[in-house]
């Protein structure tokens, strides 16, 4: 199953609808909701935040948030 | 006027340019007060909206909604919920930034929702051509059922229009919600909770629900049926999402009618900047240098100024005590008061420097992608990538550094950031290094060019920022806190910075020290000063006594006069303090007359060269440097007979300096920020202890 975090750099996807619950309320006010296109911008150079960014919000996530938000790749 | 003067709260996301529109509103009519009941600072400022209109503004911290995750945040939601409170405001202004229109009016529709009359102000529309971005304006104030008005706060285009609005919007006070947040998502729960109270908004009610923040004008009955709706928390989370998500999907369908963007015309810029700045190597480099050119503004572009002060104060003092008439009062005022201001003004060059280095650094957005590097490894130690910005600021002084945790979301990360703060090397431990360097390193250059005395000051500094380091990490792996520890932060898009901006954010920061520390400093200045010049019977007989024991000396009037100054100082009562707290540090090598330099640094740490000058008896106006050294250097150590200030002696201080938490603005500070007395007591005794046992060993192994 993909998640932000096994997406590569400048590859896009689509917030899954079934992370609903996983979501920390806040990213969700941020724009990261399910449906959303959300794009994995950049990587800090030691792997860990991750620079995405969905709905036009330019964010920076922590990886252990990254990974339970799950995502499907647009083919 | 008061029947037209109307209280304006000024909420926004972060990097919407709210500040911008702050400034533009009110200029110079600012001022930084308290929040009643909470201790964050409060900026608010006076707007002149028309001949017969005026406005108080108060500029809320940014926040991207109202359900807030750090401090800041709730000082939003609690301004907005108490009724009762002078800042509650009339109208609410929302400041929206073009570029993110979709999430900036996941603020507004929460605003909205709290029925209290709003204005819309969206921002940066001097970039709406740039950006390919047009927008129905006429449309979209339908839709949204507010004033809405186009602005550029940094062009200052549109402000004449937002005061416009606001008299209209104040007159008209109508306020209905934007999204009625009941039907949609579960309309019997929500009916049930409205029913709770009449003098509250259905969303104002979930809001008590879901934040736990209870006005103090709701009362207990109501309180009480609140409560009860608290039991089922998966529901409440489950709901907020459902509210969120539908919130978004009204904001969609409005937008869709009336906001269009042409993607093929976004420029490039922010990826370009972005790959260098978030590069791994030159990310880390840039970072490097940039704090290198701040230390350098820090150490050498304030000392100018700083020698200024310095000399200005020296001499007023010494111009008060030869023109006014001899007395208590001209002691207070020459001895105590004078030297105490000087010694609170002296730190206003380094602290302005380093702000606005802060402050252009924050406004361009550089500082966004300096969390983004440095979190995972600030994480490593308990910290947060958001702890870099307080950590620098403690290289000026640690008060202005601990205000800057308050953006830190998790509790147990941002107290980690304040405990560890005073240990970075901050300006007033700098005077006592440099006096204490000169006097015991040797001025010579190692390995070619190194200087032996620069080496060590850095090694200094090196030291402040290791020892947070590894603070900050036991206390992570020791301290049993659990916070809900959620990180975001938003990368925003590059800009120049605004000077007016940087100019307010500098003189904020400098008000803030000068006011918070500066009265801290000058209390304590004025209380040394009383216990340094009075005393029992030895201290009032001490004139006389020297006078008789020196007569056969032919001492000149000068020397007289040193004689007696150093008698009075060792039977003061800090005198004697000295000598009840001699046994304690003599282990550390030090003596009473150190002893007394140690206590009165508790005011702030360069008090420290000024005391020893007394102590050893150099006229007090005469403020050069290499006069206490030389007298320092010629101090005799009675019991060994040798010098005083011997390497073993001046390494152990410098180490005692480094460590020990000597700052009682600082604890003031500390305690404010965490609210309880326990903190800062730890951080006091905690540092203290190291600073002993460190000192102890230092002074061992090199004696």
């Amino acid at each position: 199953m993909s998640t932000i975090a096994t997406l590569q750099i400048g590859e896009v996807g689509y917030i899954s609808e079934e992370s609903l619950d996983l979501i920390p309320l806040k990213l969700l006010e941020m724009g990261c909701l399910p449906g959303a296109e959300i794009k994995l911008v950049q990587i800090a150079p030691l792997k860990d935040p991750l620079y995405i960014c969905v709905n036009g919000s330019h964010l920076a996530i922590r990886k252990e948030t990254a990974i339970q938000i799950k995502i499907l790749k647009s083919e | 006027m008061a029947q037209n003067s109307i209280k304006v709260a000024l909420i926004g996301n972060p990097n919407t340019g709210k500040t911008s529109l702050f400034n533009q509103l009110t200029g110079l009519n600012q001022k930084v007060g308290n929040y009643p009941g909470v201790t964050v600072d409060k900026k608010q400022g006076i707007s002149k909206l028309s001949a017969s209109h005026q406005a108080t503004i108060i500029d809320l911290p940014g926040t991207y909604s109202i359900n807030p995750t750090s401090l800041d945040e709730s000082i939003v939601l609690k301004t907005l919920l108490n009724k009762d409170i002078e800042a509650s405001p009339d109208v609410i202004l929302v400041v929206a930034d073009i570029e993110n229109l979709k999430r900036n009016l996941l603020l507004f529709s929460q605003i909205k929702d709290l029925e209290i009359p709003t204005v819309l102000a969206i921002n940066m529309v001097d970039q709406m051509s740039k950006k390919g971005i047009s927008i129905d304006l006429s449309l979209l104030a339908k839709e949204l059922n507010t004033e809405v008005v186009l602005i550029s706060a940094r062009k200052n285009e549109g402000i004449q229009e937002v005061k416009e609005a606001l008299i209209r919007c104040h007159i008209a006070a109508k306020a209905s919600p934007l999204c009625g947040i009941n039907s949609k998502i579960d309309p019997d729960y929500f009916e049930s909770l409205k029913q709770i109270s009449a003098n509250y908004s259905l969303y104002e009610l979930w809001l008590m629900v879901t934040q736990n923040n209870f006005p103090d004008t709701i009362t207990s009955e109501e309180k009480e049926k609140l409560i009860a709706f608290q039991k089922d928390i998966s529901k409440l989370k489950k709901y907020q999402h459902k509210e969120t998500i539908y919130r978004y999907q009204e904001i969609n369908k409005i937008l869709k009618k009336t906001y269009l963007v042409d993607k093929s015309k976004a420029t490039d810029l922010r990826s370009k900047l972005d790959k260098v700045f978030t590069h791994k190597i030159f990310g880390y480099l840039i970072f490097v240098v940039l704090l290198l050119l701040i230390f350098q503004s820090i150490f050498d572009w304030a000392s100018i100024p700083m020698d200024f002060i310095d000399a200005t104060f020296a001499q007023l003092a010494d111009t008060l005590k030869n023109t006014l008439s001899p007395g208590v009062f001209t002691d207070l005022l020459a001895e105590g008061i004078i030297p105490g201001i000087g010694g609170v003004i002296i730190f206003i060059p380094q602290i302005a420097i380093l702000f606005l280095f802060i402050a252009v650094l924050e406004e361009t957005g550089y500082m966004s992608r300096v969390v983004f590097l440095m979190d995972k490894i600030m994480r490593r130690f308990g910290m947060n990538g958001k702890s870099v910005i307080p950590l620098i600021s403690g290289t000026a002084c640690a008060i202005p550094a601990i205000m800057a945790t308050r953006t830190i979301g998790s509790w147990k990360e941002r107290l980690i950031t304040i405990l560890v703060t005073p240990f970075t090397t901050c300006s007033a431990r700098l005077p006592v290094y440099a006096i204490l360097i000169a006097l015991v390193i040797p001025d010579k250059k190692i390995i070619g060019f190194l200087n032996l005395q620069g080496l060590v000051l850095l090694l200094l500094y090196a030291l402040g920022f290791a020892s947070a380091v590894i603070a900050a990490y036991l206390l992570h792996k020791t301290l049993n806190i659990k916070s809900k520890s959620f990180f975001v932060v938003e990368m925003p898009d590059y800009k120049l910075p605004s000077l007016k901006n940087v100019f307010f954010e500098v003189v904020e920061k400098t008000k803030a020290f000068v006011l918070g520390a500066g009265k801290i400093i000058l209390a304590l200045s004025i209380v040394l000063w009383f216990l340094a010049s009075n005393g029992g019977n030895d201290f009032k007989n001490a004139e006389k006594q020297v006078t008789e024991n020196t007569v056969n000396q032919n001492l000149n009037e000068e020397e007289l006069g040193q004689k007696i100054a150093s008698a009075k100082l060792e039977n003061s009562y800090i005198g004697i303090l000295g000598k009840t707290i001699e046994p304690v540090i003599r282990p550390l090598g030090y003596d009473w007359k150190i002893g007394i330099a140690l206590i009165t640094s508790f005011a702030a740490r360069e008090v420290f060269v000024g005391t020893l000058a007394t102590i050893y008896s150099v006229a007090a106006d005469d403020d050069d440097t290499s006069t206490i050294k030389q007298r320092m250097a010629s101090e005799i150590n009675p019991r060994t007979g040798d010098k005083m200030f011997t390497l073993p002696v001046g390494m152990s201080l410098l180490i005692f300096y480094a460590f020990a938490m000597q700052c009682m603005a600082t604890l003031a500070i500390v305690k404010k920020e965490t609210r309880s007395w326990k903190w800062p007591l730890i951080q006091l005794f905690s540092m203290g202890l190291l600073a002993y046992v460190a000192s102890f060993i230092t002074f061992e192994i090199l004696s």
